[in-house]
C-alpha cells in the first residue's frame, strides 16, 4: 500500500447547468508536490474548494490518512491540518502581517490579545523555511511576493501538513516564482504535502513529483513528472495537441499609427516620474513587444497613451493627429483599443452580465441606442455573435453576471470587445496573464490575426517567452526609460533579461540612432 | 396572518426564481417583524402598574387591520406613501450609482419651503411648484455632488452637514418673511389655500366624494416618477453609465465614461426627487412649515424605503406603501399606548424587514447546500461584502453562488 494522506474519490459537485467535478480522483502522497493541472474551468479550484470544505461534494468520499472524513467547512480543513493559499489572496490589507497570520487563531491570555509568543513563532517559522517578512509590516505596503509568504506563514502557524496552492504563480513575477518554488522544495524537506493548482507546464515540470490532468470537470489521469513531457501533460489538458504559437515571416513595416514624443508621465507612488522621456513608434502590420519587470513605468505609459492618466509632457500622435489634449473617449473613437492590464479594475463591470460588458466601449453608438434609449435586441444580438466568435464560455450566454465567470473567459470577453472596436492600434497590456496554455494560444493566435490585417499592436508583457515569440520588435523598458531596442530573431532571453534588470544599457549614441530609424 | 407559508420548491430544481425568493423573504421578515413587536408588546404591557394582557392583542389586531377599516384609511395609506416612494427614489437612485446620499433630508426640506414660497408669494400653481422643489432639490443635491466629483469629499460627510444647512437656512427665511407666516405666534406657515388654491395639489373631486382631505394626486405623481427612474435605470444609455459608475467607476473612465459629470448629474437627480417629495408633502395643505429646530425626518425615511427594494425603483413602490401602511396603523395605538411605544413597535417591524436578504441567503444554503465562505478567518471581509450588497442590485446575491462554477 502506497502511503496516502489525502484520497479523494470519486467526487461528483454540480453546479445549476455545470458539472464541475465529474467522478474525479485525487490522491496525494505523504510528502509530495501534487500538480492539479487543467484548463480555466476544467474544475480545479472546485475540487480544490470540496478538499477545503468550501463545498459539500454531491457523491464521492474524502479520506485523510485512510480514514473517510466529513469536511463540512473549512474550520474542519483547517483541524485536520489542510491549509489553502488563494489565487487571490485573503489579508486585511490595514493589518500588519502578524496580525494577519494569527487572525483567527488569535492567542489570547485573560480575553486579551497575547503576540508576543505568536511573534516568536512566526520570526522563528519564517526563518526556519526561509520566507522572508517583515512581520510588522501593513500588507498593503508589501509586495505581492511577500503577501503570498505571509498567506504561507498563515498555513505553517496553524501548523498545517497539507498545503494547497491555488495557482500561486499567476501573480509573480520571474524571480518571485522562482523563490517560490525553492520555498515548495523546502516544506517538502520539513515534512509537509503540497497540492499545486496550476496550469504552467514548466512550472510544474520543474518542481512537482506527480500530475493529475482535469479537463472539462472529468478526471484524465495521473503521471509521474518524470516519465513525461510537456507537449504529453499539454495533449492531456487541452485534448489535442498544441504547439507554441510563431510569427509567421516579417512583413513590410507599414506607416507609423501612433508616435509617442518625449512622453513624461507622474508616479501614485512616488515623486519621481513613472515614465522619462520616452519616444517610439508602432507601425501598422506590426507587433512591437515591450519588455520589463513589474514597476518600470510600463503600467503609466499605457495610461498615459490610453487617456487614464494626463501626461506631464510630451506629445503623442496618433495617424498624424495630436490626441495629447484628447479625452480616453475621444481617442478610443479615433482608434485606440485598450486590453488592460488588470481586468478586473479597468476590464470590466464585474456585476454587469455579459452582453453589458460587450458593449462598453460602444453604448453610446447608433447602432445600440436611439436617443438614449438603449436597443436591447441589438445588444443581445452582439454579444451573442461575440460569444460565439470568440468562445467565450459561461454558465448563462448572454445574461451571464461577469463576476461568476473564469478569469480566461473574461479575458476573452476583453479581447473580443477591444477587437470587435475595429481600431488601427490595439494596446495589449499581459493579454495572457493567468490564463492556460490553450487560452494563451488562442489569444496569441488573435493577435496575429490582427496584425497581418495590418493593424499596429503595442503588447506590453512580463513574459519574456511571450515577447520573444510573438513580437516584430522589442523595446526594453528600464526605470521609466526604453533602454534598447532589439530584434526578437537576433537577440535571446538572457540577453533581454539583462536589459531589464538595468544592467546592460545601449550606448546612448545607438539610442538616439535608434529614435532616427524608427 | 397565514401560517402555512411555503418556501419555494426548490428540492427537484436546483435554482429558485429570483422574484419568487425575494418575494418570500421579505414576507418572512416582515411577519417575524411583525411577532417579534408583538412580544415586545406584551412585555411592555407587562411593566405598567395594571397589566391588562388581554389588550396587545386587541391593539395588534387592530394595527394590523387598521389601514384597510374604510375609504380615508386607505387613502391616507397612499398619502404616506408618496413622500416615502420618492424620498426612497432619491436614496435608491444614488445608491445604484455608489453613492450614499444621506442629505435626502435637506433636499427635502428646501424642495419643501421653496414650493411654498412659490406659491404663497409668488402665486405659482401647483405644478410649477412642483418644479421649483426640483430644481431647488437638485441644487441641494448638486453641491455634495459636485465636491465628490471634483475634489473626492466624501458624500456622506457633506450630505449630512447640508441637511443642517438645508434647516436653519429654511429657517432663518421664513422669519424674514412674515407674508409667509400665519398670525401671532407666528410660527408656521400660512395654509396655502388662503392665498393660492391653485397651489394645492389636485384631488381630481374625490375629497367631497370620500370626505377625507388627505386625497391629492401625490401617489399617482411618485409612481410615474419611480416609473421614469426605472425606464432611465434600466433602458437609457445614460442608466447604463450611471450603473457602470456605481459597480466600477476606474472600469468606466476606462470606457471613456465622464464618471465626474455622472457622478454630479446621479446628486443633482436624486435631489430633485427629494425635493419634488418635499413639495409634495406640503402642497396637499395638511401640514405646514414649522420654524421648530429639528430636522424632518421624512428624507431619512427614504432610507429604509430604498434598502427594502433593494433599490429597485419599482420595488420602492411597494416599500413606500409598506411603511406608509405601517405609519397609518399606527394610529391604532393612540389613547392605548404612548406615541414611543408605536414608534418603538414601527422601528422593530422595519428593522425585521431589512433582514429580507439574510431570510433569502438563508433559504438559499437550506436548499441549495453550497457556500459562498470565503475562507477561514476572513468574518471583516465577509461582513463589508454584506453591507456592500446591501447597497447593490439583488442580483448580487445570486453571484456568489454562482462565483466558482466556470472555474
Amino acid at each position: 500500500m502506497e502511503n496516502y494522506i489525502i484520497e479523494m474519490e470519486n467526487i461528483r459537485k454540480e453546479f445549476p447547468g455545470v458539472v464541475a467535478n465529474d467522478n474525479v480522483t485525487l490522491r496525494l502522497k505523504k510528502g509530495e508536490i501534487h500538480a492539479l493541472l487543467g484548463e480555466n474551468g476544467a474544475g480545479k479550484s472546485t475540487l480544490m474548494s470540496v478538499l477545503f470544505g468550501l463545498y459539500i461534494p454531491e457523491k464521492g468520499v474524502i479520506k485523510k490518512n485512510g480514514e473517510v472524513v466529513n469536511i463540512a467547512n473549512p474550520n474542519v480543513a483547517n483541524d485536520l491540518g489542510i491549509g489553502m493559499v488563494h489565487q487571490h489572496f485573503k489579508l486585511v490589507e490595514v493589518f500588519t502581517v502578524l496580525e494577519n497570520i494569527i487572525l483567527g487563531a488569535e492567542p489570547t491570555k485573560n480575553g486579551l490579545l497575547t503576540t508576543k509568543e505568536a511573534r516568536e513563532k512566526v520570526i522563528a517559522l519564517s526563518e526556519k523555511f526561509n520566507l522572508k517578512v517583515d512581520v510588522d509590516a501593513l500588507i498593503e505596503d508589501i509586495s505581492v511576493g511577500m503577501q503570498q509568504r505571509v498567506e504561507i506563514l498563515k498555513m505553517l502557524y496553524r501548523e498545517n501538513e497539507v498545503l494547497i496552492f491555488d495557482e500561486p504563480t499567476a501573480v509573480l513575477t520571474p524571480q518571485e516564482i522562482e523563490e517560490l518554488m525553492k520555498i515548495m522544495k523546502n516544506l517538502i524537506e520539513e515534512g509537509k504535502s503540497i497540492l499545486f493548482i496550476s496550469h504552467k507546464l514548466n512550472e510544474i515540470m520543474y518542481v512537482c513529483d506527480r500530475v493529475s490532468v482535469l479537463r472539462k470537470g472529468k478526471y484524465i489521469g495521473t503521471v509521474n513528472v518524470k516519465d513525461t513531457t510537456t507537449s504529453k501533460l499539454s495533449e492531456m489538458m487541452v485534448g489535442r495537441h498544441v504547439e507554441g504559437v510563431k510569427l509567421s515571416a516579417l512583413r513590410k513595416k507599414g506607416n507609423v499609427i501612433l508616435e509617442l514624443d518625449n512622453i513624461t508621465v507622474s508616479s501614485k507612488s512616488h515623486k519621481n516620474n513613472a515614465v522619462n522621456n520616452v519616444s517610439f513608434k508602432v507601425h501598422e502590420g506590426e507587433i512591437l513587444g515591450i519588455a520589463g519587470i513589474e514597476g518600470n513605468g510600463q503600467t503609466e505609459l499605457v495610461y498615459g497613451i490610453s487617456g487614464l492618466e494626463k501626461l506631464v509632457s510630451g506629445k503623442l500622435i496618433l495617424k498624424g493627429e495630436d490626441i495629447t489634449k484628447l479625452s480616453i473617449r475621444e481617442r478610443n473613437l479615433k482608434g485606440i483599443s485598450h486590453i488592460p492590464e488588470d481586468r478586473h479594475k479597468h476590464g470590466l463591470v464585474l456585476d454587469y452580465d455579459l452582453a453589458d460588458n460587450l458593449i462598453l466601449k460602444k453604448y453610446f453608438l447608433k447602432e445600440f441606442q436611439n436617443h438614449g434609449f438603449i436597443k436591447k435586441s441589438n445588444v443581445k444580438k452582439h454579444s451573442d455573435m461575440l460569444i460565439k466568435d470568440y468562445d467565450i464560455r459561461s454558465g448563462k450566454g448572454s445574461s451571464t453576471i461577469t463576476r461568476s465567470m473564469s478569469g480566461g473567459n473574461q479575458q476573452k470577453a476583453i479581447i473580443a470587445r477591444e477587437i470587435d472596436c475595429d481600431t488601427d492600434l490595439l494596446i495589449a497590456v499581459q493579454p495572457t496573464r493567468g490564463l492556460d496554455v490553450g487560452a494563451i494560444e488562442n489569444i496569441h493566435r488573435t493577435l496575429i490575426d490582427q496584425r497581418n490585417k495590418n493593424k499596429g499592436i503595442l503588447m506590453i508583457s512580463l513574459e519574456l517567452d511571450e515577447i520573444l515569440n510573438i513580437s516584430d520588435r522589442i523595446l526594453v523598458m528600464y526605470n521609466g526609460e526604453i533602454v534598447a531596442e532589439l530584434d526578437p530573431k537576433k537577440t535571446s532571453a538572457k540577453e533581454i533579461g539583462l536589459y531589464m534588470v538595468g544592467s546592460k544599457q545601449q550606448a546612448k549614441k545607438k539610442k538616439e540612432e535608434v529614435k532616427a530609424n524608427a | 396572518m397565514p401560517k402555512d407559508i411555503k418556501t419555494p420548491r426548490i428540492k427537484g430544481k436546483r435554482e429558485v426564481p429570483e422574484i419568487l425568493l425575494t418575494f418570500t423573504s421579505a414576507f418572512l421578515a416582515i411577519v417575524a417583524g411583525l411577532l417579534m413587536s408583538f412580544i415586545l408588546l406584551y412585555i411592555l404591557e407587562a411593566t405598567k402598574a395594571e397589566s391588562n394582557f388581554s389588550l396587545p392583542g386587541q391593539v395588534f389586531n387592530n394595527f394590523v387591520t387598521y389601514a384597510f377599516k374604510d375609504v380615508p384609511s386607505i387613502i391616507k395609506v397612499l398619502y404616506n406613501a408618496a413622500p416615502l416612494i420618492l424620498c426612497g427614489l432619491s436614496v435608491g437612485f444614488a445608491f445604484k450609482a455608489g453613492l450614499f446620499n444621506i442629505g435626502a433630508t435637506g433636499q427635502y426640506t428646501v424642495g419643501a419651503f421653496f414650493s411654498l414660497i412659490a406659491v404663497i408669494l409668488w402665486g405659482f400653481p401647483w405644478w410649477l411648484a412642483i418644479l421649483v422643489a426640483m430644481i431647488t432639490g437638485g441644487l441641494w443635491g448638486f453641491v455634495p455632488g459636485y465636491f465628490k466629483a471634483k475634489f473626492n469629499i466624501n458624500e456622506v460627510i457633506t450630505t449630512i452637514m447640508l441637511n443642517w444647512v438645508a434647516l436653519f437656512f429654511t429657517k432663518l427665511l421664513l422669519y424674514n418673511l412674515p407674508t409667509m407666516r400665519t398670525l401671532p405666534p407666528g410660527n408656521r406657515t400660512d395654509p396655502i389655500g388662503f392665498h393660492n388654491a391653485s397651489g394645492l395639489l389636485p384631488d381630481l373631486g374625490l375629497k367631497e366624494l370620500t370626505g377625507s382631505s388627505f386625497i391629492n394626486i401625490g401617489i399617482i405623481i411618485a409612481i410615474i416618477v419611480a416609473v421614469i427612474i426605472y425606464i432611465v435605470m434600466n433602458k437609457t444609455t445614460f442608466g447604463y453609465e450611471i450603473k457602470a459608475c456605481g459597480h466600477n467607476k476606474e472600469a468606466s473612465r476606462y470606457a471613456g465614461i465622464k464618471a465626474k459629470r455622472t457622478i454630479i448629474l446621479t446628486m443633482i437627480i436624486s435631489g430633485g426627487l427629494a425635493g419634488i417629495a418635499g413639495a409634495i408633502s406640503f402642497l396637499a395643505g395638511t401640514i405646514q412649515f414649522t420654524t421648530d429646530s429639528t430636522l424632518l425626518t421624512m428624507g431619512f425615511n427614504g432610507i429604509p424605503v430604498a434598502l427594502l427594494a433593494f433599490s429597485h425603483p419599482l420595488g420602492i413602490i411597494a416599500s413606500g406603501l409598506f411603511i406608509g401602511y405601517l405609519n397609518v396603523g399606527g394610529q391604532a395605538f393612540e389613547g392605548v399606548y404612548s406615541s414611543e411605544v408605536t414608534n418603538i413597535i414601527l422601528s422593530v417591524i422595519i428593522y425585521f424587514s431589512a433582514f429580507t436578504l439574510i431570510v433569502s441567503q438563508f433559504i438559499r444554503k437550506k436548499f441549495n447546500r453550497s457556500d459562498d465562505g470565503s475562507g477561514k478567518g476572513n468574518i471583516f471581509k465577509k461582513i463589508t461584502e454584506k453591507i456592500i450588497s446591501l447597497f447593490k442590485k439583488k442580483e448580487d446575491v445570486v453571484i456568489k453562488d454562482e462565483e466558482e462554477v466556470t472555474k
